[in-house]
């Protein structure tokens, strides 16, 4: 390979890069203000609809404010940490996105064999992914220790509390998904699911769709599960942060919302593959897109209908309810694939077999 | 047993709560979004204070200082003189709107339906001595709003 080679292959990864780290932060803003559209809504408000027409200039106010306000950095506080803490948490919320495939095209015929829309088709992409959203627990756990401050230490205490715990439910439900793709990598766990509705994963993994599902509100600190930020903590681990390094924690937050919507629809709701067959002439982007916006929605009206959790109530939820039934399941789904009888009837989501 | 053992695992109570926001999400805002839209008032509205004159174009005020003694908020001012026809007049006739309370207490101490309250209620202002206001400025105010507090008047007429 020479340099020129090497040059221009650094330039596309760049352009991948940009071309899905840039789309991600705008959703960010955009989702914040269907966020406080919808919410208005259901509470017969009419939400914010003031800035641009029907308020769609809105975030790009909210954006401007936060870059020009000041950012405070407590006397007492380890600055190196306390600056180094959002990065700490955004970054993983982004570098996630570099194995979820968006679709598959073969670019109008041009290729032979359609492509793969990812960053990086990794082999271990679930796992990839799994690793890296934890790594944002460190981003939480260095913003409250050092803040040097009551209210953050309790809170990112917290957060961290919840995150580990959810993250094992999260993981030992995405083990059954494994069981019936045979493999990690995020493409082939999509495939694995074509051919209409009833092929996608959330037929014979339904309880493990609603665990995976209500585990990442937990995971990213949504609002059943917004203990971490309350008003009691004077919000959490973030009480210290103001301005540009409190908007990136947001970010961080929203990013990682993405991200699971993401990887639900990939996971269980058969990724870039119509419900039916034959609607598979609309791209499968947008039906990839399509199924995450309305798992997006769902985290919005989750937010808008129920009360917080408290912490026992949160922790019990984890450890004793969906931590057996994610096992449980594991149980069944390898029963059901190893028994002779039963496995004529789990052989229709078995790819590998 | 059976039954609640079902409610519980399939999060029965959970899609209730979400069917019932999800209704909500549809319904009708009631939101009045203010500049554009604004909410009926009631002929009785007490808002910013007026003094009246008859048709004639004379000024209705006998200066009695009815509504300065009745006034909780002491916010009227008035001094009076004997005109150059032998009638007692006002010379001076202030109230400061950072001071009344907009009890309308004045107006129903007049005799003479003199001052009244219209509902113009839009006067914000950027500093309190534009709050000050004297009698050429609530006379200039009955000349604007005559129409709205005969008609106003008309309308409370048979309660009062």
């Amino acid at each position: 390979m020479t340099p020129i080679d090497m040059a221009i292959q650094a330039g596309i990864w760049a352009l991948e890069i940009l071309a899905i780290a840039a789309p991600v932060a705008l959703s960010v803003a955009y989702i914040t203000y269907f966020e406080r559209r919808i919410i208005g809504w259901v509470q017969v408000r009419q939400g914010c609809n003031r800035v641009g027409p029907a308020g769609l200039l809105q975030p790009l106010a909210d954006g401007l404010k936060l870059f020009l306000k000041e950012t405070i950095i407590p006397a007492r506080a380890n600055k190196l940490l306390f600056v180094g803490a959002p990065l700490m948490s955004l970054v993983p919320a982004l570098i996630a996105f570099a194995v979820v495939p968006f679709g598959e095209t073969s670019l109008f015929g041009i290729w032979d064999t359609p492509h793969v829309m990812a960053i990086s088709n990794l082999n271990m992409g679930l796992l990839y992914v799994m690793a890296i959203s934890s790594l944002s627990i460190y981003g939480v756990l260095m913003a409250g220790w050092a803040s040097n401050s009551k209210y953050p230490i309790i809170g990112s205490i917290r957060s961290t509390c919840q995150m580990i715990s959810y993250e094992i439910a999260m993981g030992f439900g995405l083990v059954t998904v494994m069981m019936l793709a045979g493999s990690l990598n995020l493409s082939d766990i999509v495939h694995a699911q074509a051919g209409g509705i009833l092929h996608w994963y959330m037929i014979p993994l339904f309880p493990m769709l609603i665990v995976y599902f209500i585990s990442g509100c937990a995971e990213v600190g949504r609002t059943p599960f917004d203990l971490t930020e309350t008003e009691e903590l004077v919000s959490g681990y973030h009480t210290e942060y103001s301005g540009m390094w409190f908007a990136t924690f947001s970010l961080a937050e929203y990013g990682a919302m993405i991200l699971i919507s993401l990887m639900t629809s990939i996971l269980f709701l058969g990724g870039w593959y119509a419900p039916i067959p034959a609607l598979d002439i609309i791209p499968g982007t947008v039906w990839l897109l399509g199924k995450s916006a309305f798992l997006i929605f769902v985290f919005i009206w989750f937010r808008a209908t129920f009360p917080r959790y408290r912490y026992d109530q949160m922790m019990r939820l984890g450890w004793k309810i969906f931590l057996p039934w994610t096992l449980g399941w594991i149980f069944v789904v390898g029963l059901f694939i190893y028994t002779p009888g039963l496995d004529s009837i789990i052989d229709f989501w078995l790819a590998w077999r | 047993m059976l039954k609640r053992a079902f409610k519980t695992w399939f999060l029965w109570e959970l899609l209730i709560g979400l069917s019932v926001t999800g209704r909500y999400l549809f319904k009708k805002k009631i939101t009045v979004e203010y500049p554009e839209q604004k909410t009926p008032l009631s002929p009785r509205f007490r808002g910013l204070h007026a003094l009246r004159r008859y048709e004639s174009g004379e000024e209705r005020c006998i200066a009695c200082k009815l509504c300065e003694v009745v006034c909780p908020a002491t916010a009227i001012w008035i001094e009076s003189e004997e005109r150059d026809d032998g009638s007692r007049r006002t010379t001076r006739y202030d109230i400061d709107f950072s001071k009344c309370i907009y009890c309308g207490f004045c107006q129903e101490a007049c005799p003479v339906d003199a001052i009244v309250e219209t509902q113009e209620f839009e006067y914000a202002c950027e500093t309190r001595a534009e709050l000050y206001y004297d009698k050429k400025m609530l006379l200039a105010n009955g000349d604007r709003y005559e129409k709205q507090i005969a008609a106003n008047l008309a309308a409370d007429a048979r309660y009062s």
